[in-house]
């Protein structure tokens, strides 16, 4: 029914895109799109009012560019104004020459603070830290045997008070267990102090006073307001409230793994004018990732999150492993078996939605719909029933050697031969990569293209001009086998586009 | 970036188009071939700021307090505004105050346009020439539209001798449990026997808090592992109820978002088997958080898809936001609100009342 703020954004900005020349009504008809794209996101009213103050002065108002179109001026606008809402660049966190860096996390109910708490601590181990816990929320039941529970799972030391207080009904004082957190750090030698505290309303006067003496009492070098991605128009709010209490460093954007569309993002970092610094993107320690704006806003604009994308690959695959299969990708020689290698490797870099998410040029429906973790299990199920020779050659897959791998696998007849199909298709595709496809394609559109990117890309080889180079025209491609090499992609038919690039 | 990254990339793109069991990614190719090339826009990004933890972090967005007043402001003449609207006859000015108001209120575009469309009509109408009698028949039509049947069922429909399961759903961390601790105390205070089922046995420590509760309001808790199919512990606790001869049966559940599909089907699972004898779904209460924006309007979807939804119970309406969301379910799902969560604590919730949720809404007295 409502399409993403993405999908929107870049609908909008397309058909802008396409024309040559644009008139004030343009702008007026892509700004009430933009509007209702917002709105429907979650953005803030009184937060979309001055974006689009802000993009019709600069569309309207002059900045020509010579060498931009109108349509590509307003696409510019709009992205530039959306990173510099989200922040032009990432939290950089920076640990203290003096240990240990204090991390404070604060928030409204509900919203995923301890959980971040227990991320954060992970996050900082793989920075090679020493994280130290802290459970001030004495209030809510079971929070610290929580937080607890978490820390077990990676291991890391948890300060609290709770426990005697409870049994009394006197919640214990939260602020003298931070203090008490800081000194057992000090002593301990943890050079990260990571204070989980209670939620709290921002219209609740006395709990946002605790909060800031928690805040004197640890002094922290960064404190994070919790905010979840799910969150409406009150994001803006809460965030002044907690910002005016706290003086907010940064924000922790969490289930981002749902489908909302996180117009609160924009709402929270234009009211508190700091960037959101991490990502929590599901309910396992390590679904949290640094938040990189820039990304966000390619990714509002419909650009993919390539980057993303090819961080998480890096940390989870082997770089010779990976460079074989991809070769035998190009080659055509890429078997079912290296397929169920690399359903592996893709479960081992987080869910299937949010890595789609990420994706370049994924089209509205492929976003929106339903991915389930499941289809890597049923997918792995069906090859492994396969016999060897199987793998290799599934053309040899009849309708009788169809039935046995269902029956195998527990699936039926038609998702194997759906899976079979797809392969191939897929093979197919990579085939058209390798050049075989490009001919299909007028050249000038290509050329164009080219142009416009500029040089730069991976691998660098191809020539300009008409087409792509010839085996002979390359510089790489001096294989007289003519055996199709990495270098030979055609990446315009993959249509990866990097931001930046 | 090497080669070999780009490799990589190419390879998971290609896994998931095959996962995708579509070829999306030629979509835009084939889309452009149609149309001029679009333009590369190059993206600025300048360097990280150098800046050093130890020192304080020099504001470098609109300060909060220019923010802040400005929001303010802008709340008051909202405010203002439909407080002068009353002495005013109604113009464009008037239609974008009640406009803001709505989709401030987390309404919805969809919603709000609807509403107020049928609110031009009526006021073409009954003639209302004046802008008070304007935010007067909003604030009536809401109420008219909110007028589902949100009585609590204490006993499961046409299964009267079997032990009555109320099963809350919802994302994580609207307050399901929460709200299952004050429901205990209402009805123990009622005099009625409740058993707690602990279904919730993936998050961490979620048992721990459930039996707080239980402890609180001397209901029983029954529970099993952690990591324990939530089913299972549902069904026990129902066959656990029946055998004592318990009055209700408060079942817990995981909170999931609803585009996990897995999740969703466990949940649906979980269900079924509350409503098998000797146990019987009296109501399925769809928990949600005030603070909500149109992300609402899914969830209510998908669980009332997943589970037959009774009712909904808006949790923390004791904060700053207006959960208007809600007024998009009932208006448009048609899933009465049932109950209100109000606070922390064990008495901290209240029946649902239109009225009052209208005015509080819209920040206007009745009459
Ligand atoms: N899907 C998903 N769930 C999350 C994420 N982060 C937290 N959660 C879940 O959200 C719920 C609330 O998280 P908590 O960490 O308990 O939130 P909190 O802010 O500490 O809550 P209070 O202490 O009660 O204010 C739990 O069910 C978490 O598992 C996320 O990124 N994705
Ligand atoms: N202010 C306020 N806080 C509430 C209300 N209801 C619940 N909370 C708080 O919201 C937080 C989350 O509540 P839970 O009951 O743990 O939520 P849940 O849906 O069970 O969470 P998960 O099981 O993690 O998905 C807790 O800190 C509760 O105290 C309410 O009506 N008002
Ligand atoms: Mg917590
Ligand atoms: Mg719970």
């Amino acid at each position: 029914m409502f399409d993403t703020l993405t999908d929107r954004l870049s609908g909008t900005l397309q058909g802008l895109r396409g024309r040559g020349r644009m008139r004030p009504a343009d702008v007026d008809e892509a700004l009430a799109e933009i509007r209702l794209a917002l709105l429907e996101a979650d953005v803030n009213v009184a937060v979309v009012r001055r974006f689009l103050e802000r993009v019709r002065e600069r569309s309207v108002g002059g900045e020509v560019t010579a060498s931009l179109t109108p349509g590509q001026q307003v696409t510019k606008i709009v992205n530039d104004e959306l990173i510099g809402i989200l922040g032009t660049s990432p939290l950089d966190i920076q640990f203290a020459s003096k240990p240990p860096t204090v991390v404070l996390l604060a928030g409204l109910q509900g919203a995923g603070k301890t959980t971040a708490a227990a991320k954060l601590a992970q996050w900082c181990k793989s920075q090679g830290r020493n994280p130290l816990l802290v459970g001030a929320d004495l209030q809510r039941p079971a929070a610290v045997e929580q937080l607890r529970t978490l820390a077990r799972s990676i291991d890391v030391e948890v300060w609290s008070q709770a426990g005697e207080a409870s049994e009394s009904g006197d919640t214990g004082d939260p602020v003298a267990c931070a203090a008490g957190g800081l000194a057992h750090a000090r002593q301990a030698g943890r050079d990260v102090l990571i204070v989980d505290t209670a939620g709290r309303l921002a219209v609740d006067a006395e709990l946002m006073t605790e909060v800031a003496h928690i805040s004197d009492a640890v002094e922290p070098h960064y404190t994070f307001l919790v905010v979840d991605s799910m969150v409406g128009q009150d994001a803006v709010a809460t965030a002044e409230a907690f910002h005016s209490t706290l003086e907010v460093d940064g924000i922790i954007l969490t289930k981002l793994d749902g489908d909302a569309r996180g117009g609160a993002a924009l709402s929270v970092a234009e009211v508190v004018g700091r960037p959101v610094a991490f990502a929590s993107v599901g309910e396992k320690i390590d679904d949290f990732e640094q938040f990189h704006p820039d990304r966000m806003a390619s990714r509002i604009l419909g650009m993919g999150d390539v980057m993303t994308l090819i961080e998480k690959a890096e940390r989870v695959y082997e770089q010779d492993e990976a460079e074989a299969a991809a070769q035998r990708l190009v080659e055509g020689t890429f078997t079912l078996d290296d397929f169920v290698d690399q359903l592996r490797q893709l479960r081992k870099m987080g869910n299937l939605q949010s890595i789609v998410s990420m994706m370049p040029g994924v089209s509205d429906q492929v976003r929106n719909a339903e991915i389930d973790d499941d289809r890597i299990t049923t997918a792995e199920a069906i090859v492994l029933s396969m016999t060897p020779a199987e793998r290799v050659s599934p053309e040899i897959i009849d309708a009788s050697r169809r039935a046995r791998i269902a029956a195998g696998s527990g699936t039926s007849s038609a998702q194997v031969s759906n899976l079979l199909k797809q392969f191939t298709q897929m093979r197919k595709m990579m085939g058209g990569m390798m050049g075989l496809g490009s001919k299909r394609r007028p050249a000038g559109r290509k050329a164009a293209r080219k142009r416009s990117k500029g040089a730069g890309r991976a691998g660098g080889s191809r020539t300009g001009g008409g087409g792509r180079a010839t085996p002979k025209g390359g510089s790489r491609a001096s294989k007289p086998s003519g055996k199709p090499s990495v270098a030979d992609i055609d990446w315009d038919a993959l249509d990866l586009k990097l931001p930046g690039r | 970036m090497s080669t070999t990254t780009v490799l990589i990339v190419v390879a998971i793109f290609v896994v998931a188009t095959v996962l995708l069991g579509a070829l999306p990614f030629v979509h835009r190719a084939r889309q452009r071939r149609s149309g001029p090339a679009p333009p590369h826009t190059p993206v600025a990004v300048s360097p990280p700021p150098a800046q050093r933890a130890d020192e304080p972090v020099a504001a470098k967005a609109p300060s909060p307090a220019t923010f802040a007043s400005g929001l303010a402001s802008s709340r008051r003449t909202l405010r203002d505004r439909l407080a002068s609207i009353s002495r005013r006859r109604p113009d464009e000015t008037t239609w974008e105050g009640l406009e803001e108001a709505l989709l401030g209120a987390d309404v919805g575009v969809t919603t709000t346009m609807a509403t107020l469309e049928r609110l031009r009509t009526t006021a073409a109408d009954q003639g209302i020439v004046d802008a008070g009698e304007l935010v007067h028949a909003l604030a009536e039509g809401m109420r008219t539209a909110l007028d589902a049947d949100r009585s609590l069922r204490a006993i499961a429909p046409e299964r009267e001798g079997a032990t009555p399961v109320w099963l809350f759903v919802g994302v994580n961390g609207v307050g399901k449990t929460t709200t299952i601790g004050k429901v205990g105390a209402r009805l123990s205070a009622q005099g009625q026997s409740v058993v707690m089922a602990a279904g919730d046995t993936f998050r961490a420590a979620a048992t721990d808090q459930l039996q707080t509760w239980a402890d609180r309001c001397g209901a029983e808790l029954i529970s099993g592992s952690s990591g324990a199919d939530p089913s299972s512990v549902v069904h026990d606790a129902v066959s656990a109820a029946a055998a004592r001869g318990a009055d209700v049966v408060l079942a817990d559940t995981a909170g999931r978002l609803q585009n996990r599909k897995n999740l969703m089907d466990e949940l649906a699972k979980v269900r079924r088997v509350a409503d098998r004898e000797p146990g019987a779904v009296a109501e399925t209460l769809l928990v949600i958080d005030a603070t909500t924006g149109q992300n609402g309007l899914s969830q209510a979807r998908a669980f009332a898809e997943a589970t037959d939804v009774t009712g909904v119970v808006l949790t923390k309406l004791d904060g700053s936001a207006k959960g208007g969301i809600v007024f998009a379910i009932e208006s448009e799902l048609g899933l009465p609100v049932k109950l209100v969560g109000l606070g922390e604590g064990p008495d901290d919730l209240v029946d649902f009342d239109p009225d009052s949720y209208v005015e509080a809404l819209l920040g206007v007295d009745a009459d």
